[in-house]
């Protein structure tokens, strides 16, 4: 028996009002970072050593912009769910929590957005 | 009702560690360090939007010896996560619960690990001609 009204019960959003979305997004972006990341280690590994001319020829190939933008995107997407669950753990004190929580979320937009538009610059302007 | 003196669980200081346990925590931790890692993806690509010189200075500093220590843990770190998330990736399935295959494949994520960074150090150095 439950005590939840059918209504919460279909949209199954439990007690946070976002239901599982938080979990699936942390899923869905280490599935697609399992092939990113194996794909960005192997190319790194390659250019060991690679002058400015050869790295910026490598990201300014358009598959390889494509990939680091989507892996930038993945990765700080990742990134911040992870350290929001673990800033939401061990802060007890709910303005040190949010204060972190905003500082976390605001960082990883920032680094996102400088690292995008270093991949574009390369890309389209040709540093 | 007060909740402040409650225990917490696990006792930290009368909890045996475990291999599991470990594991578990070392996730976090490296998944934390590598947040902090993503300063030094963002200043190398930034670094070569900018140009020649502020490229040729933070290849400087991943080729000193410092620069070197932080990327060899920071290649530890990235492929420990990369495995133990898939061996989280597999429980979601509901796969591997029971304890001697948990214990199993978290031995196999930590060889697996220590693997993959050895040889891509390895492959580094044999690709710039150093060994």
């Amino acid at each position: 028996m439950s005590i939840r009204t059918p209504l919460a019960h279909a949209r199954g959003l439990g007690s946070a009002k976002s239901g599982t979305a938080h979990w699936w997004a942390q899923r869905l972006t280490a599935i697609a970072l399992i092939p990113l990341v194996i794909w960005f280690v192997v190319s790194i590994v390659i250019m060991t050593g690679s002058d400015h001319d050869a790295v910026v020829a490598w990201i300014g190939n358009p598959l390889t912009a494509v990939l680091m933008v989507l892996l930038i995107v993945a990765v700080f997407h990742h990134m911040q769910l992870g350290l929001q669950v673990v800033i939401e753990d061990y802060v007890h004190t709910r303005w040190m929590e949010l204060a972190l929580l905003l500082l976390v979320k605001g960082a990883a937009l920032l680094l996102g957005a400088i690292g995008i538009l270093s991949v574009l610059k390369i890309a389209i302007g040709g540093a | 009702m007060s909740s402040g003196n409650r225990p917490l669980s696990p006792h930290l200081q009368v909890y045996r560690p475990q291999l599991t346990s470990i594991l578990s925590i070392l996730h976090r931790i490296t998944g934390v360090a590598l947040a902090v890692g993503t300063l030094l993806l963002v200043w190398w690509l930034y670094a070569a939007a900018s140009g020649a010189e502020a490229f040729a200075d933070i290849q400087a500093f991943n080729g000193s010896i410092f620069g070197r220590l932080i990327l060899f843990g920071w290649t530890f770190a990235l492929f420990y996560h990369l495995c133990n998330g898939m061996r989280h990736l597999a429980w979601d399935t509901g796969w591997g619960f029971d304890l001697p295959t948990a214990y199993t494949t978290g031995r196999v994520v930590v060889a697996v690990a220590v693997v993959l960074t050895v040889a891509a150090w390895v492959a580094g150095y044999f690709v710039m001609g150093g060994m």
